[in-house]
């Protein structure tokens, strides 16, 4: 039997707009087991960081179940929420905004150990940050330093340490390194893989990036606007993929290697509204091969393979 | 014939420099770019490494103050650029030279409709009269995959991609002999980013354009690029054709930004980050500026920061390394 940390079913959030309903996740299911990594990847507007948040409850859901250590905290009370969330914590894309610029390094990891009182002695919780600090590879010195005056890498370590001062099993990492520049990028992803190695956490690693995802994932989702239309081991994604977007997708990146001169499939158009959408596939407009059948009903997830689930009407 | 004539652009000696009250920012120190005709010239490095510095001093477009140029030699299709006055220089930018800027969304003026922010460089450059130029621009238009009827909506009735589509269109309505894009597709989704590099690589065909890439991403690169040339710290460090580059590495700067890629044929690997970071441009080191960083620094690394040496015609390197007999890098990436 898997050791299960997180289930979530049928999880929904829909926003009302003017202009009608907005579906960001619409019925997404998957599991997860406990010290691996699922990547969830999409392009903007396809639901990936609502989805993220909605399993932290960041976001209310609309519907559905977020089972984690086989609890549903969607029915969890305001309280006893806040004492789950020491066990799942959140690292942001944006290492500028999502530091108070007030507060010192030190009053912004240690605020999560004062506020839960984890410890309330002054130089025990000085001795945590300097522990969480040495963790994440921040000098001693840096403690009393504000966030405008770091750079970005050593910011986002800053929100690592945060998201570790409650020694959570669970971290939702959104775009963790896509504001950073690419030898910065390969030194905070080692550091999340060690921690991930040493502390057993499991990570909902979140991106637009498919190449830092298959380096860094167990399982791989793909999302299209709400939904997951393909999921499958990562090696299993990158070697078969199947669903027509993640062909697509996975044939749109760039690689820095002479010697690969691949097939491009280009997509035509792009990512419709999320408002008010028909019942039918949602990428029949924009896909290669789509059938007249394709515009009856939404496609389930189906595994077609062991492990490997794909949402399409013409495979399954 | 004189040996300008040769290149679309030629710059000889470059060095810019921003005076502020905190001190003297080293932005560009002292590089060379030569490009040929139809030719592609990928511009790498990372945030702060002058790139995009060296385009707008190409344009003239560096801020005095607190923006300092120093040039050599400044050619652009044989016009010697330094010595222009600024109202002929005008005639220049986006006749003779356009740039494409990172974002879309902050380019376009939000108060014009697409098709009038096509039709003024046409007006001016073009003198059309503003009736012809309007249909010029819907033309543009249906050239970047744009329906022309679309001409008549604004900015912000146009998604992120169709954003960066209108820039090119307004970059290219006359015929620009050289294109500087700054990092063109950088805020758009991988699926759309693909679309408008196929669309500039079809234009640039089409037109002739010679055509500077400046980009963090070697994928693109990749793709796109005949050359390119490997900043840092206001230097290039390396430069050659793309296979020189690619596949014959020589600068350790350039081995750490392609260690630093998640390789996709051996994806348990642990990434190999170059260590440290970018050094401070207000102080810069005495002697190699990438010196504290690199694994094979010497005492030799420390003085003078190293010029750039042919290894063969089309490659070379700025290393002082490669002053030791049998010296090479190791690039475990292909192994």
């Amino acid at each position: 039997m898997a050791d299960t940390i997180l289930e979530v079913r049928n999880l929904k959030k829909y926003f009302k707009t003017a202009r009608g309903m907005l579906h960001a996740v619409d019925d997404i299911s998957f599991t997860l087991e406990r010290g691996k990594t699922l990547g969830l990847v999409g392009e903007s507007g396809c639901g990936k960081s609502t989805t993220g948040r909605s399993i932290l409850r960041l976001i209310e859901p609309s519907a559905g179940e977020v089972l984690f250590d086989g609890t549903d905290i969607c029915k969890l009370s305001s309280g006893e929420m806040r004492k789950k969330r020491k066990d799942m914590q959140i690292i942001f894309q944006d290492p500028f905004s999502s530091l108070d610029p007030k507060k010192t390094v030190n009053q912004i990891i240690s605020e999560p150990i004062r506020e839960n009182r984890i410890l309330t002695k002054k130089h025990a919780i000085e001795e945590k940050v300097l522990e969480l600090m040495e963790t994440v590879g921040l000098a001693e010195r840096l403690i009393n330093s504000y966030p405008h005056e770091l750079d970005g890498g050593r910011r986002q370590r800053i929100g690592i340490a945060r998201a570790l001062a409650m020694q959570p099993k669970l971290i939702v990492c959104d775009e963790p390194v896509s504001a950073l520049d690419v030898s910065i990028q390969a030194q905070i992803l080692n550091l999340l893989k060690t921690l991930q190695e040493k502390m057993g956490l499991t990570y909902i690693f979140i991106t637009h990036d498919l190449s830092v995802v298959n380096h860094f994932s167990n399982d791989i989702a793909v999302m299209y606007l709400g939904q997951i239309v393909e999921k499958a081991p990562a090696e299993e994604l990158f070697a078969n993929p199947i669903h027509p977007y993640t062909k697509a997708l996975l044939s749109a990146i760039p690689v820095p290697d002479l010697s690969e001169k691949r097939q491009r499939i280009s997509l035509k158009g792009e990512i419709t509204s999320p408002i008010n959408l028909p019942d039918a596939c949602r990428f029949a407009n924009r896909c290669f091969d789509c059938q007249d059948g394709c515009r009856e009903g939404i496609p389930q997830l189906r595994e077609v393979t062991p492990n490997h689930f794909v949402a399409c009407f013409l495979h399954g | 014939m004189s040996e300008t004539e040769k290149h679309i652009l030629d710059v000889k000696n470059l060095v810019v420099r921003y005076e502020t009250e905190d001190g003297i920012v080293r932005a560009i120190n002292g590089i060379d770019i030569q490009l040929g005709y139809k030719q592609t010239l990928g511009l790498v490095g990372e945030t702060g490494a002058g790139k995009t510095t060296a385009a707008l001093s190409i344009l003239r477009l560096v801020p005095s103050p607190p923006g300092v140029v120093e040039c050599d030699l400044l050619h652009i299709d044989g016009l010697d650029i330094l010595s222009l006055p600024d109202h002929k220089m005008e005639e220049v930018r986006g006749k003779e030279v356009s740039m494409i800027f990172q974002d879309p969304m902050t380019v376009l003026n939000p108060v014009f409709t697409v098709g009038e922010q096509i039709a003024e460089s046409l007006e001016i450059h073009e003198h059309l009269s503003h009736k012809d130029a309007l249909q010029r621009a819907e033309s543009m238009l249906e050239l970047v995959g744009i329906p022309g009827s679309r001409a008549n909506e604004y900015p912000h009735q146009f998604s992120g991609g169709m954003k960066q589509r209108v820039v090119i269109a307004i970059a290219l309505a006359c015929s620009p002999k050289l294109l500087i894009a700054d990092e063109p597709t950088t805020a758009l989704d991988v699926t759309i980013q693909a679309q408008v590099l196929e669309l500039m690589s079809q234009l640039k065909d089409k037109y002739d354009t010679s055509m500077i890439m400046i980009t963090h991403d070697l994928g693109i690169v990749a793709e796109v690029c005949d050359k390119v040339a490997v900043m840092y710290a206001g230097r290039i460090v390396e430069q050659g054709l793309l296979e020189d580059v690619f596949n014959h590495t020589l600068h350790p700067y350039t081995e750490g930004l392609f260690n630093s890629l998640p390789n996709v044929k051996n994806r348990t690997a642990m990434l190999k980050p170059i260590r440290g970071l970018m050094p401070d441009p207000t102080n810069l080191p005495s002697g190699c500026a990438f010196a504290p960083r690199c694994n094979y620094a010497t005492e030799a690394c420390l003085g003078e920061p190293p010029a750039l040496r042919a290894v063969s015609d089309t490659h070379s390197v700025a290393c002082a390394a490669y002053n030791t007999p049998g010296f090479h890098i190791e690039k475990g990436r292909d192994a």
